[in-house]
């Protein structure tokens, strides 16, 4: 299954601020592809990388980390850091793993950043559709 | 152990979800899903009935969990919180799902994609629900007392505030004289009042709540430990030498020997050892600067055991349960040649001429020669393409004007004004457009060409390529040029010591600029006036006053609840290697020893729940709870369920 009826999955960890900047979204009515699924974290901090390679092992297509970047109300700038930490141990992880790492974003979402939300997911969106699906063991 | 009777209700919110979702699919495809007992869906979930009809589920049914797929949790998870705890069951068996923001309000022209969301978002809601623990918000005690630290404008205004309302505080300052930058300046907009004045008035205040406020001056905070409710304060007081009253202080200055450069006139003036900044500082007594001091006696001669020249330090132990900053700012300091600054004699800075206007009788002399026309360079040590200060500081243009138009009116100063770009933003434009008719001259230049400062004879010249005149070359002689400095952070080491997270520019950083404006990441810690950006006399007291009516919330009612949400360590997974101490912003994981064995420990008191160090260990031992990863795998695995067409 790939090309136009390929719908991705994808996951979006979204972290305090991100969460708010989709409450942002909806209340704007700001539209965005609905194959998006939110779990809703205090902060990218505390994503494992293994949790990020589980979720492509379990199906996922696509994961998208939407940091509180330095709007992080437990570090501020500091959680860039942590966070872009974790995302290079989950990069390697992928690899290791012979998954795409297009297939994973980490990007910093302020509360109020509906349009970075929306581009990020459109981005991976269109990403994943020539990727087509996971291939899961 | 598995929460295996969960309910989950789903609304409509009146058709904003269900115009769009299709609530009865999914209450179709989550009722058969495991561990759920009973599925509804019901037109306003958050009205009375809609939470009566969960309360009486969890009783009659014996629910042990509970999902609610409605609008946002910022709106109503504290509602359904509320319901459960109602209903006899831990109000953090439940989770909050958001299908109206996140799925109906968003796709609204994709209905099957919205419904599809919703089921796979109450799916992971349920199987999140499932691994729930029951959790207790940690209640800690608050004691009516408080630390602040600095006594300038914003430390007095919250000690003020603060004291009449009949907590505790204790009020240090490093200085041997309250009043801060205030006192130093002249003219404070908007009222004109002269910054001693304005100080004065505070001091008044001061004298009548001395039995809730503990002042101390020429005071450091030597070490804190604790946290919110406990914090544990050692400060030291450092000897004026000066001990009690005498009616013969002002002969004591007099005879002093010993000259050094005032500091607080900027260096324009000199002082004795044995010294006051201003007349009428507080407190009363005078102090004696030992840096400077030669101990000749002199002043013991004439004030006899009012002056002890052998006085100790003394140190004295303070509990608190909330610390304020009221650390303040520095001006910020040109350096060697920027603009002429320290190359020619009459290049000042803003502060220094503030001084001077204060100091200045009849007219305006600096270094025995008249001044008759200032010209004002803007941007000073703000804007910077390269290097700290790339942040406007923002007071500065109002303030520079404001002492134009004290200098034009009080002394016929002819003022010229270079800048970059200006705005007395507010209700202030009204100063512009006033300098503008009383004849200050305002050039525009462009930062790639900035003016420069040449002297001839007894004036300066500033050469400026103006921009409102399309680039013309103009020079303008004048007897005095001042730089209007920005405002610099403090880089203090008790800031260091709560590890108080500081901002790009350095200044120190609240927890969110809208939402929480004046606490910042440390618990129990706020920030009142400059210590937190550029601020003008204005917005400093207004922080301040935020501060103290946000102390006092917790203050009043004497205890506060923290979220439940902080890690816990699987001691026997815990190798003790030491990662989670490090990653750690809040020096709040200490490695014990447990029979000869290193182990992980959570200071719960302190913990604020990101999980960064859940996230960088090694052996998955660290768990946030609320947030474990069983919980976030399980929530994974529940999405990825396949949903039937």
């Amino acid at each position: 299954m790939t090309g136009d009826d390929f719908r991705p999955k994808i996951l979006i960890f979204a972290a305090e601020m991100a969460y708010r900047a989709a409450d942002a979204a909806g209340l704007t009515k700001a539209e965005y592809p609905s194959n998006t699924y939110y779990i809703r974290i205090p902060c990218s901090s505390l994503l494992r990388p293994d949790l990020i390679l589980y979720a492509f092992k379990k199906g996922f297509d696509g994961v998208l980390v939407a940091s509180s970047g330095d709007d992080c109300p437990f570090m501020g700038e500091a959680c860039i850091e942590k966070t872009s930490k974790r995302a290079e141990k989950a990069y390697e992880l992928l690899e290791q793993n012979g998954i795409e790492r297009e297939r994973f974003k980490v990007a910093g979402i302020c509360s109020t950043c509906v349009e970075a939300l929306r581009r990020q997911i459109q981005d991976l969106n269109e990403t994943l559709q020539s990727l087509g699906p996971i291939k899961t063991t | 152990m598995v929460n295996d009777k969960i309910g989950v209700y789903v609304c409509h919110c009146g058709g904003n979800i269900s115009d769009v979702v299709d609530v009865y699919k999914v209450v179709k495809a989550v009722q058969n899903f495991p561990n759920v007992a009973v599925a509804k869906e019901f037109m306003f979930m958050c009205s009375d009935q809609g939470q009566q009809m969960i309360e009486d589920d969890i009783k009659e049914l014996g629910l042990n969990g509970v999902v609610v797929a409605s609008c946002s949790p910022h709106l109503h998870e504290t509602t359904f919180r509320k319901v459960l705890a109602r209903a006899g069951l831990n109000p953090f068996l439940f989770e909050h799902i958001n299908i109206r923001e996140h799925a109906a309000w968003a796709h609204k022209h994709d209905p099957e994609g919205a419904t599809e969301k919703a089921i796979r978002l109450v799916r992971s809601g349920i199987a999140k629900v499932s691994k729930a623990r029951a959790l207790e918000s940690i209640r800690i005690d608050m004691p009516p007392q408080i630390l602040i630290i600095g006594a300038g404008i914003a430390g007095i205004r919250s000690a003020l505030d603060l004291a009449k309302l009949g907590i505790e505080v204790h009020l240090v300052e490093q200085l041997p004289f309250v009043g801060g930058r205030i006192a130093q300046g002249y003219g404070a907009y908007p009222s004109g009042k002269i910054g001693t004045e304005l100080i004065d008035e505070l001091v008044e205040e001061l004298k009548k709540e001395k039995s809730n406020i503990h002042l101390y001056t020429n005071a450091e905070v030597v070490s804190i430990e604790g946290f919110i409710g406990n914090f544990e304060v050692e400060i030291q007081i450092n000897p004026r030498y000066v001990v009690k009253e005498c009616d013969k202080f002002d002969e004591a200055i007099e005879k002093c020997p010993i000259e050094v450069l005032d500091e607080f006139n900027y260096g324009m003036t000199k002082r004795k050892a044995i010294y006051y900044p201003y007349p009428n500082a507080y407190p009363e007594l005078p102090a004696i600067d030992m840096n400077a001091c030669n101990k000749c006696g002199e002043c013991v001669n004439v004030c006899g055991d009012a002056i002890d020249l052998d006085q100790k330090p003394e140190r004295k132990k303070i509990k608190a349960s909330i610390i304020t900053f009221a650390t303040g700012f520095d001006p910020y300091e040109p350096k060697e040649g920027e603009y002429g600054y320290k190359q020619f004699d009459n290049v000042v800075t803003l502060p220094q001429f503030e001084r001077l206007l204060a100091l200045s009788n009849g007219k305006l002399e600096y270094k025995g020669k008249e001044i008759k026309d200032v010209a004002f360079i803007y941007c000073v040590g703000s804007r910077e393409r390269e290097g700290e200060h790339k942040y406007c500081s923002r007071y500065c243009c109002t303030a520079t004007i404001n002492a134009a138009l004290a200098a034009n009116q009080k002394f016929g100063v002819r003022t010229f004004h270079v800048y970059r770009d200006i705005r007395t933003y507010g209700k202030y434009e009204t100063y512009y457009e006033e300098a503008s008719k009383n004849g200050a001259v305002f050039l525009k230049f462009s930062p790639d060409e900035p003016p420069e400062i040449t002297q001839s004879g007894d004036k300066l010249i500033v050469k400026v390529k103006d921009q409102l005149t399309f680039g013309e070359e103009i020079e303008i002689p004048v007897d005095m040029v001042v730089l209007s400095v920005g405002m610099v952070p403090r880089k203090t080491e008790v800031v260091s010591m709560l590890r108080v997270p500081y901002s790009m520019d350095g200044f120190l950083q609240e927890v969110h600029p809208k939402l929480r404006p004046v606490e910042t990441a440390i618990g129990g810690v706020l920030i009142a006036g400059a210590c937190q950006a550029p601020k003008d006399t204005v917005e400093a007291t207004a922080s301040a006053s935020a501060t103290a009516a946000k102390a006092s919330t917790y203050l009043l009612r004497g205890y506060t609840e923290l979220d439940p949400f902080i890690v816990e360590v699987d001691a026997e997974k815990c190798t003790g290697c030491g990662d989670c101490v490090e990653e750690c912003m809040f020096g709040s994981i200490e490695l014990k020893d447990v029979n000869g064995e290193k182990k992980a420990f959570v200071i719960e008191a302190t913990c604020r729940g990101c999980g960064a160090c859940a996230g960088i260990c090694p052996e998955e031992a660290i768990n946030l709870r609320g947030y474990t990863y069983d919980q976030l795998r399980a929530q994974i695995d529940a999405m990825l369920e396949e949903v039937e067409e």
